[in-house]
């Protein structure tokens, strides 16, 4: 062996140091501790899950589809959510063809035109601010302007109101994914465009933001499964938190008058002290994380399909 | 011929220029897009004005020794204002308590030891996490986190609606935010400087807690930062799990019912109709709007000013 007269060459030394099991306790403790962590962030995640499910699923399965085609009621057996469904899904609408191409827009114009001088930063600080502005206060704007000043055009406590508190909440959060998409273009696919003599709006158009298509459709379906969720400032631009009927409406009338939405009618269902409300609460739950959860999924999966790297 | 009167080079500035057609619409398309980038200065602006307005209304029209009494009451024209703020921070403390090593400890290990494919399951995991909505977390909070957590665990005899369950659920539902934000910073560290740490024989947890945390500090903290502000306009746990009914006495205590500034706003939107009486009830709202709104908005600022202050380049 390389030992010499039971003396160690430097290089047994080594050897044994490298092959050593080092044991080292707070190494491991350390470890477990952030696997701990972790778990106990999965563990709060299922215990909601199954806890909405083990309360909601019999309403489901007893009611059916009747459960999201019959509107409000008093009566919990023949209450059901099918306004909320209506007015969630309008409010989306106004949210997609308002807060998207806006959206969209202003961060074309932050990435692609702007020069930087001081009244762009002014307006990036600010985007971003006002992405941190809470969604209760985006809804003391709503009431302030749609619901008070602009009453005579929106029906007041109405669908529209809600509709555009909703776009203007999420805009910022659309102006910074879709900058971000934007910004993971390369430039060179620009200056190929300007390289052949096209103008910035025509790159932007056939080249740039196809280019970053998938980025700014994720970013835009997360921002809309946001606004899908938002409840608070709902209350505050007027949803109806008793119950209303709904008859043989025009568009506009329905667009005008009372409305609910899906998290308003679990928030006013929520406060019933009746245990048949708080099974129906968990099954409106249930319809809303579906629709949530598929549409935050397919902006994963979409995101994780098309992420590319230049 | 023509050519024959051009310069020597053949071709002058304005043949270069473009059609003048082309350039009418480039510069028309460039204005568009700067209205629209532009209507985000007028949201602003539209916030502080009608925040400020009602706000300075209300100040006029209560007594303002009511704005220090011994409770939130609207409808009884008390407007004590250290209650709503003292119930936001218990609420915030109490998330951040949880958020913070939750996130912090997922982050750090999503980003450092999770194997590849392990990080690749995860993760959207808590992308979902993150995108379930307040309103769910306020009926978990209510209907499970308040007797089965509350008052079971952390406080002998907790009341039925109590500010524990309501920090709780606020905790869970900033945890992903945290978690996503510091997880981005501490993987924007170069892998060079885990290598030069690992070289020096440096093991693992040494690497990550000396090295690469140090280096993503600046992430880290607006991770934070972001979750303070987040936790604090959060509205809907708070109004359905804390202090549901809308007034309550000055209270520090988690066992008891409390109330938020977000959940006083909620509170007088919906009982809005039956204080018609007192105006000043409604337009109570704008002021403690406008106090939670300068609130946030000096986080968020502290916040972007400490990344941009600490942040180290590679």
């Amino acid at each position: 062996m390389a030992t010499r007269a039971g003396k160690l060459t430097t290089a047994d030394v080594v050897r044994r140091n490298l092959h050593k099991k080092t044991f080292d306790a707070r190494s491991l403790a350390f470890e477990a501790a952030l696997i701990l962590m972790l778990l106990l962030s999965l563990a709060i995640l299922i215990t909601l899950l199954a806890d909405v499910a083990r309360t909601g699923l019999e309403v489901l399965s007893e009611r059916g589809t009747d459960f999201v085609q019959t509107g409000l009621s008093p009566i919990a057996s023949r209450a059901g959510v099918f306004q909320g469904i209506v007015g969630s899904f309008l409010m989306m609408a106004f949210v997609g063809l308002i807060a998207f191409p806006m959206g969209i827009g202003a961060a074309v114009y932050l990435e692609e035109y702007a020069t930087d001088n001081r009244l762009t930063r002014i307006i990036d600080v600010n985007i971003r601010n006002l992405a941190g502005v809470p969604s209760v206060v985006y809804g003391i704007l709503g009431l302030a302007v749609f619901v008070e000043a602009l009453g005579g055009a929106t029906g007041g406590r109405s669908i529209i109101s809600g509709g555009l508190t909703l776009a203007i909440l999420v805009l910022p959060i659309v102006i910074i994914t879709s900058a971000e998409a934007l910004r993971a273009v390369p430039s060179s696919i620009r200056e190929a465009g300007f390289g052949v003599g096209a103008t910035r709006w025509e790159v932007v158009r056939s080249h740039v933001l196809p280019s970053a298509a998938p980025g700014i459709l994720t970013g835009t379906i997360l921002a809309l499964s946001r606004a899908l969720g938002e409840t608070a400032p709902l209350l505050l631009v007027g949803a109806v938190t008793g119950f209303f009927t709904s008859g043989d409406q025009t568009l506009v009338e329905q667009l005008r008058g009372d409305f609910v939405s899906l998290p308003t009618i679990i928030f006013s269902w929520a406060r019933q002290p009746d245990t048949d409300f708080q099974a129906l609460t968990s099954a409106a739950i249930i319809v809303l994380l579906v629709v949530i959860l598929l549409a935050n999924a397919a902006a994963i999966i979409l995101r994780n399909r098309y992420e590319r790297k230049w | 011929m023509a050519q024959a009167e051009r310069p020597p080079s053949g071709l002058s500035l304005t043949d270069l220029a473009g059609s003048p057609a082309r350039r009418r619409k480039e510069s028309l398309v460039a204005r568009a897009f700067f209205g629209i980038a532009a209507v985000s200065i007028v949201i602003s602006l539209l916030i502080v004005v009608s925040l400020i307005g009602k706000a300075f209304t209300f100040l006029g029209q209560v007594d303002l020794a009511s704005l220090w009494s011994e409770g939130w009451f609207p409808r009884r024209s008390l407007f004590d204002v250290r209650t709503v703020v003292a119930g936001t921070l218990v609420v915030t403390l109490i998330a951040m308590l949880v958020a913070t090593p939750l996130g912090l400890g997922a982050a750090i290990y999503l980003s450092e030891y999770a194997k590849p494919r392990l990080r690749r399951t995860l993760k959207p995991i808590l992308e979902i996490l993150a995108g379930i909505p307040s309103i769910v977390l306020g009926v978990f909070a209510l209907n499970f986190l308040n007797p089965e957590v509350v008052d079971r665990f952390l406080c002998g005899d907790a009341s039925f609606f109590n500010l524990g369950g309501a920090g709780l659920g606020v905790g869970v539902l900033v945890t992903p935010l945290v978690a996503s934000i510091a997880e981005d910073s501490m993987r924007a560290v170069p892998m060079s400087l885990r290598e030069g740490a690992f070289g020096l024989g440096a093991r693992k947890r040494s690497t990550t807690l000396n090295v690469v945390f140090p280096a993503a500090i600046s992430g880290i903290v607006a991770a934070l930062i972001v979750g303070a502000s987040r936790a604090i306009g959060e509205t809907m746990v708070v109004a359905l799990a804390g202090g549901a009914t809308g007034g309550a006495l000055f209270s520090i205590d988690h066992c008891q019912q409390g109330q938020t500034m977000t959940g006083a706003i909620a509170a007088l939107a919906i009982g809005g109709d039956q204080v018609k009486g007192s105006v000043a009830a409604v337009n109570s709202l704008f002021f403690v709007g406008l106090l939670l709104f300068l609130m946030t908005l000096a986080l968020n600022i502290a916040g972007g000013r400490f990344v941009r202050r600490v942040r180290q380049k590679y």
